[in-house]
């Protein structure tokens, strides 16, 4: 179980970038599908994936700065 | 007199040099990735086989170490020759999002320690504290001392050595490059393991991040490029593309690294 958990764990470490990461290929395998221009399936997955890493960075930053609630 | 080349073998030598221009835009980032990713890992690797050796001897961190490489060979054996019976559209693809998965993680994590947001992995500090884990577990277990110390090395190889596994299959799998992936993965180990074995400490000079950086940039590319072919993307350049993708990812980390420090300094302020 350890093992297993170790295994996921050099893929998935950031749920939330993970499942963003699934969702832009998911998006992509999408429209290949719906037989869109070949272009814009790999523009969906490149923008997508720059964009969820930006996303993913900057939400990091804020959560670290972020003043800690009052009790 | 020497003739003029025909236009016909002119059009050949340049279709040469683009099929070689675009096999080595493929195989120079599949090595250098390969390489790279491969020293953080086995410096990882080395600095807990290394804490293992100090509390408890070399027997048991070589044991472990040896038992942790078997164990990396039989799983290469038994599954290496699995990869060619899968169709490449979707080895590609499959590949391709596993490496989006890891080179992604890597890179949020590389921005976000060369941005001071988190610590940077301490080298010196992981021994100390493996070290003393140690130590604290064999006062518990005496009669199992050797047992336990080989145990914590054959881990570490293992681990480590199937981040080092997946990466030159994911690199290399692809295209036919499992051969060039894996020697130079097999160059880092030498590299590491021969310099450790010389200074006989933890490699804590080994700029981490600034590797795990252009590893997470280089995984990413790949990562892109494979997802993409496995879809039927036809990318503009084929193989060059994969330069383009580098290019991004490594301006777009350098550019959200400055933005986030530039944003830490005004709250300092």
């Amino acid at each position: 179980m350890n093992a297993l958990r170790e295994l996921i764990g050099l893929f998935v470490e950031d749920g939330s970038l993970a499942l963003a990461i699934l969702g832009v290929v998911a998006a992509a395998a999408i429209l290949s599908v719906l037989a869109a221009a070949p272009v814009a399936t790999g523009v969906v997955l490149l923008v997508g994936c720059l964009g969820v890493l930006v996303e993913n960075i900057l939400r990091a930053q804020r959560n670290v700065t972020r003043p800690p609630a009052r009790q | 007199m020497r003739r003029a080349p025909s236009p016909t073998k002119e059009k050949g030598h340049l279709a040469l040099m683009d099929v070689a221009m675009s096999n080595w835009a493929t195989i120079a980032p599949a090595i250098t990735s390969a390489f790279l990713a491969s020293i953080v890992e086995v410096v990882e690797a080395f600095t807990i086989v290394l804490a293992v050796a100090s509390v408890r001897g070399a027997r048991p961190a070589i044991a472990g170490t040896l038992g942790g490489l078997l164990l990396l060979a039989l799983i290469v054996i038994v599954l290496g020759p699995m990869i060619n019976r899968i169709p490449i559209g979707l080895l590609q693809f499959s590949v391709g999002v596993l490496l989006l998965l890891f080179g992604l993680r890597w890179l949020r994590k590389a921005v976000l320690r060369a941005a001071g947001i988190i610590a940077l992995h301490d080298e010196e500090a992981t021994y100390r504290s493996e070290s003393l884990q140690l130590q604290e577990e064999m006062r518990r277990r005496e009669a199992r001392a050797d047992w336990l110390a080989g145990l914590t090395a054959f881990k570490a190889v293992v681990v480590e050595g199937l981040e080092v596994v997946f990466i030159v299959i994911a690199v290399g799998a692809g295209r036919g490059l499992l051969v060039p992936a894996s020697l130079g993965a097999l160059a880092a180990c030498v590299l590491v393991l021969g310099f450790g074995a010389l200074v006989h400490r933890p490699l804590a000079r080994v700029p981490e991040n600034a590797l795990k950086f252009g590893v997470g940039v280089m995984l990413s590319a790949f990562g892109v490029f494979w997802t993409g072919e496995g879809l039927g993307v036809a990318w503009p350049g084929e193989d060059l593309a994969i330069l383009g993708f580098i290019a991004a990812f490594l301006a777009l980390g350098l550019g959200l690294v400055a933005v986030l420090r530039g944003r830490s300094a005004e709250l300092a302020r």
